[in-house]
């Protein structure tokens, strides 16, 4: 039993059509209950009040739209080396789910800061890479749309994804140097946090497993719209496929 | 290769984009206004970003004419390996473009009531920054190559390529005109500018032979 067994297209839609289900019910379990949890089971911050209660959605959000792009990274590589199919269809399939999270955790964050730091955009370095990271996924996705041999567009695309990668890391150091910033620094995988040493500016276990859960939901969110985009992209060329050849025998 | 560099100075780019830098300096003043104290503190910013344009402006010139002749297709089976080719190109680009931007950038900080002391690391930081500038565009021109319309398409291909590269070469001319330590900044953007040019061609030229095929 090996991971590469599922570069098979026909192989991959079975059996991400039997987990498919269980991904969406437990997906919406998860982000439901903890929004739930989160909005109405635990009480306001003292200083940020209700308003510290976006964090649900803003930051699995946000850890996703980095994260997506890692993954595209892989599924680029894999395609390079490999040549499966699926995985360059998966990079394509994962690519607008990526631009969204993103966009999820611009909106959030503009939302929240309006009140706390009473502006909608400073320019920050996180706020800044953010949308740098927004413009690399439309340039990717617009290479995409813009060839019609899906080969040349999986390879290209690929190429982009491997430089881009390059920049946007190098973007991400140097808004940091160019600005300093207003954002906090991350509070829940530090360190210092996980050990529990630092009570100062963890984010609080009250606040912390609700939040989990919603991680754990939108994490599963992604993996089902990554499998059920990629089975469709995959039965899109099937039907071109098919098409073609109805027209060669026509 | 000499006669390549020849071809593409006979293209007529060679003027355009110095012309583009020229027109966009004068029309920030008109837009922003001409207070003097304003124009001094965006000029460093100003210079730069209209290089970043104009070298981006030439960029579809800049393998769409092989392509379209054929005559990439001749470069590709040629001994020479295909990510020479493609160094000497982006060399060739610069050299028509990003040097002659370098040279004209003093006689427009004027127009911008540039600091004195923001001169020198005006020219130092375009004359780093811009062989980056356009080995990255090279790498956006070939991935754009074979497509009709693919101008607009890779200027928000090589956009996002280029923040590095901005961010740092401006944050140098910015801190030289006030006068500060210019030392960190300069570094990184020698950094960026040397691995683009040693790593890029390679992606380039990946690029190419894809478009080729």
């Amino acid at each position: 039993m090996s991971i590469w067994e599922y570069a098979n297209p026909k192989k991959f839609i079975t059996t991400t059509e039997r987990v498919l289900p269980v991904l969406w019910a437990a997906a919406a379990l998860c982000i439901g209950g903890g929004l739930i949890w989160g909005f109405f089971f635990t009480g306001d911050e003292v200083r940020q009040g209700s308003t510290v209660k976006i964090i649900y959605l803003h930051v699995p959000a946000a850890m996703l739209a980095i994260n997506t792009w890692v993954m595209m990274l892989v599924t680029s590589l894999v395609w390079l080396v490999r040549r499966h199919h699926v995985s360059a269809l998966a990079a394509r399939a994962a690519a607008p789910v990526g631009l969204v999270m993103t966009l999820i955790a611009l909106a959030t964050g503009a939302i929240w800061g309006q009140p706390m730091w009473g502006t909608w955009w400073v320019w920050d370095p996180r706020l800044t890479s953010f949308l740098i990271l927004f413009l690399f996924y439309l340039g990717y996705i617009a290479l995409w749309e813009a060839i019609d041999d899906p080969d040349t567009a999986a390879d290209l695309t690929s190429f982009l994804c491997l430089v881009g990668s390059v920049f946007a890391l190098l973007s991400r150091y140097a808004v940091n140097f160019w600005n300093q910033g207003l954002h906090q620094g991350a509070s829940i995988m530090r360190a210092e946090a996980v050990i529990g040493t630092d009570t100062q500016e963890k984010v609080s276990n009250i606040f912390f497993y609700p939040l989990l859960l919603c991680i754990i939901g939108f994490v599963l969110l992604f993996v089902a719209l990554v499998f059920y985009r990629t089975g469709t992209e995959i039965r899109a060329r099937r039907i071109k496929a098919l098409m073609a050849r109805e027209r060669v025998e026509a | 290769m000499r006669d390549l560099r020849l071809a593409l100075r006979a293209g007529g780019g060679f003027g355009l984009g110095l012309a583009f830098f020229l027109i966009m300096t004068v029309m920030v003043p008109l837009s922003v206004g001409p207070q003097p104290d304003l124009l001094a503190s965006i000029a460093p910013g100003v210079l730069w970003l209209g290089a970043l344009l104009a070298c981006l402006l030439s960029l579809d010139r800049l393998l769409a004419l092989d392509w379209e002749d054929g005559s990439l297709d001749l470069l590709a089976t040629a001994p020479l390996p295909l990510e020479s080719t493609v160094t000497i190109k982006a060399l060739a680009h610069w050299i028509t473009t990003g040097l002659p931007l370098v040279l004209a950038a003093p006689v427009l900080g004027v127009l911008l009531n540039l600091p004195l002391a923001g001169f020198k690391w005006v020219v130092i930081s375009l004359l780093l920054g811009t062989p980056a500038l356009s080995v990255i565009g090279t790498f956006g021109a070939a991935l754009t190559v074979g497509l009709k319309r693919g101008g607009l398409l890779m200027s928000l291909l090589v956009m996002p390529l280029y923040m590095p590269t901005l961010i740092f070469g401006a944050e140098v001319a910015r801190r030289g005109a006030i006068g500060m330590d210019v030392q960190t900044p300069l570094l990184m953007l020698a950094g960026i500018s040397a691995a683009s040019i040693a790593l890029l061609p390679f992606a380039s030229a990946a690029v190419l032979r894809i478009n080729l095929r």
